[in-house]
């Protein structure tokens, strides 16, 4: 109906101040509903980043769920033996070129295979127990945690070939030993072997910068005398949602044990369920303040034309006519609140997205605050003082137009 | 050929705690062209006679045509449909719409009504306000205007739909002596002139007594 629009559109213009203020208190709701859900959002999207990022998201290695079932069990079925010795298995993954062509083959991500070793690292005279893991350069630079992560020396330096060896920082100072000081290596197996440290990282996880050193498979296999073996292949999909599938498809074919980030983490992911039910909350009750703030300014706007409705009532005007007038004038202030609070809350979103700072305990650190870029959020609180202030000018104008015309202009005489 | 209005036994009871009766039994009927003159005490309850007649308020019993048709059985739409074409009002402050110019305040129940085309509603609208002096005024808004010249805008809207009935309430009750015999001329005018029918709320009886006719309320009768 154009003569209604016309009414509401003189309304709004000729209150300037008022429907100023109005849009302002709906952009400023707005704006800070989103920059608040961006940061929330934000920092839940960096949590889960920060621990799906360093480790794994499948992770292969040559264990099996259960005990494997022995020669003497299948050849006497009914017979229950105890004491039984169980037979020495050859360790590691069986037929590791099979394992790994085949992953090749449908894996939508990239993968590693590498060998663990327990042993020790010495220098000096100080020892230092440590994972010795054996990697290929070149496929492990897709899945490593530590690639990015150098101090000194770089990842590189390894592909590089010879007999170097990548540690963490603290490994390092705990030894007493520098980049390019030659280390020695000793394995569970009793073998020892001279590398040169190549390049030092520091990933900020405490277990990995003091218990875990780089060297090449070969280097590896050859420390623990197992030539040609592996023991584990660790896989980064490109979506690590699917990594539970991904695990369930590879232990069925290989038949060994196949982790799933999410099965590594369940209790961190049953903390992270609370802190989304926390975030859904504070954002949510920040919109509800905002929506309140909308239908508190919308309101008054419209119980102050009341008289304006007795008028038009007496001119002539429905009921129905008033109700849809000023449902018009909330959604109107509803509407240019929410573009510019749109706006606002991009800018806040980016200004909070520049603040940096330091984690003070290592200093090393320079963080910027986690932010989440989604139209979701500006749909969300857009939608939600829309809402806020339609329902503010329907409200009371359905009460002022089915107050008697009557008590209003008596009320003003 | 019937009244223009036509009551009978019209009562209007606020349904209090204790019920107050602020229109009782009355019967009347009122012509074509006829310059009515309601007059009585405050309180007596010739405003709420005005109201009824005007179909802002609802009587709780009696019976009440305007132009032939019963209002009983109207709903809300209906009896919005008839304010709209059939009566015209003024009221004691001049209740113009604060943020329209005094053309658009006149053209409003023109463009409710729909009849005309935009530019016949524009001229009409500016003629019926030069033809009550306003013609320099057509663009000012109401806070721009002098009491006497809002009221007089009123009296232009109260005519834009040219409906025969125009309801005024106390409508010289807050101007000064030369505004009100202003705004007087012009109600007798519309009667004379335009054949109008005018019924007028007053307390001013010398005004009443220039008037064709007059009803005297007290305590919601007729006296």
């Amino acid at each position: 109906m154009p003569l209604i629009f016309d009414i509401a559109i003189t309304h709004i213009a000729g209150r300037g101040r008022q429907t100023l203020v109005a849009v302002i208190g709906v952009a400023v709701g707005v704006g800070f509903s989103i920059a608040m859900a961006a940061l929330m959002q934000g920092g839940q999207d960096d949590f889960v980043r920060q621990l799906v990022d360093t480790m794994p998201h499948v992770d292969i290695t040559d264990e099996q769920r259960t005990a494997r079932r022995q020669p003497a069990e299948d050849a006497f079925a009914t017979v229950a033996i105890s004491g039984l010795r169980p037979r020495d298995d050859r360790r590691g993954i069986i037929n590791p070129t099979a394992a790994t062509s085949w992953l090749e083959s449908w894996i939508p991500g990239r993968f590693a295979a590498s060998l663990k070793t327990q042993g020790v690292i010495r220098y000096s005279s100080r020892e230092v127990g440590a994972a010795i893991i054996g990697i290929e350069p070149e496929r492990e630079s897709g899945v490593s945690p530590i690639v990015g992560d150098f101090v000194e020396g770089s990842f590189s330096a390894l592909a590089a070939g010879g007999n170097n060896v990548l540690i963490g920082d603290t490994m390092a100072s705990r030894l007493g030993a520098g980049f390019g000081d030659t280390i020695t290596a000793v394995s569970s197996e009793g073998l020892t072997r001279n590398f040169k440290i190549a390049g030092l990282f520091h990933t900020g996880t405490t277990a990995r910068d003091e218990g875990e050193a780089y060297v090449l498979l070969k280097n590896a296999q050859i420390l623990s005398a197992r030539p040609n073996a592996i023991n584990e292949i660790r896989i980064k999909l490109d979506d690590p949602n699917r990594a539970p599938a991904v695990a369930h498809r590879a232990e069925a074919e290989l038949g060994y044990k196949a982790v799933a980030w999410q099965e590594a983490n369940e209790s961190i992911l049953e903390a992270l369920v609370v802190r989304n039910v926390i975030m859904y909350t504070v954002v949510g009750a920040i919109m509800l303040v905002a929506g309140f703030g909308i239908y508190n300014i919308i309101s008054t706007i419209t119980h102050e034309k009341a008289r304006d409705i007795a008028i038009m009532k007496s001119l002539g005007f429905p009921e129905s006519d008033m109700r849809r007038l000023f449902l018009l004038e909330g959604v109107a202030i509803g509407a240019a609140g929410s573009v510019l609070g749109a706006l606002l809350g991009f800018s806040m979103t980016y200004a909070l997205s520049l603040v940096r700072f330091e984690i003070a305990a290592t200093g090393q650190e320079m963080t910027r605050l986690p932010i989440a870029w989604s139209l979701m959020h500006y749909v969300i609180a857009s939608a939600f003082a829309l809402g806020s202030a339609a329902v503010a000018g329907y409200l009371p104008a359905r009460r002022a137009a089915r107050l008697n015309p009557v008590e209003i202009i008596r009320g003003a005489s | 050929m019937s009244a223009l209005i036509e009551t009978e036994k019209l009562t209007r009871v606020l349904p209090e705690t204790v019920p107050v009766t602020l229109v009782k039994d009355i019967t009347l009927a009122i012509d074509e062209r006829e310059f009515v003159a309601v007059t009585g005490p405050s309180g007596s309850g010739k405003s709420s006679l005005l109201y009824l007649l005007g179909l802002l308020d609802r009587p709780t019993a009696g019976t009440l045509r305007i132009g032939g048709r019963d209002t009983e059985p109207m709903n809300e739409r209906e009896r919005a449909r008839t304010r709209l074409s059939m009566l015209g009002f003024v009221f004691q402050f001049h209740f113009l719409l604060p943020e329209f110019t005094a053309r658009e305040n006149v053209e409003i129940p023109m463009r409710k009504l729909g009849q005309l085309a935009r530019p016949q509603m524009r001229e009409r609208a500016g003629e019926l306000l030069s033809s009550l002096g306003l013609s320099e005024h057509l663009d000012k808004r109401p806070d721009q205007l002098s009491g006497g010249q809002r009221q007089r805008v009123a009296v232009a809207r109260s005519l834009a739909n040219d409906p025969p009935l125009i309801l005024a309430d106390e409508p010289t009750g807050s101007l000064d002596s030369k505004s009100s015999e202003q705004v007087f001329a012009i109600l007798e005018n519309l009667v004379r002139e335009r054949g109008k029918t005018v019924v007028a709320v007053t307390h001013d009886l010398d005004m009443a007594a220039r008037m064709d006719r007059r009803i005297h309320i007290v305590d919601g009768k007729i006296g």
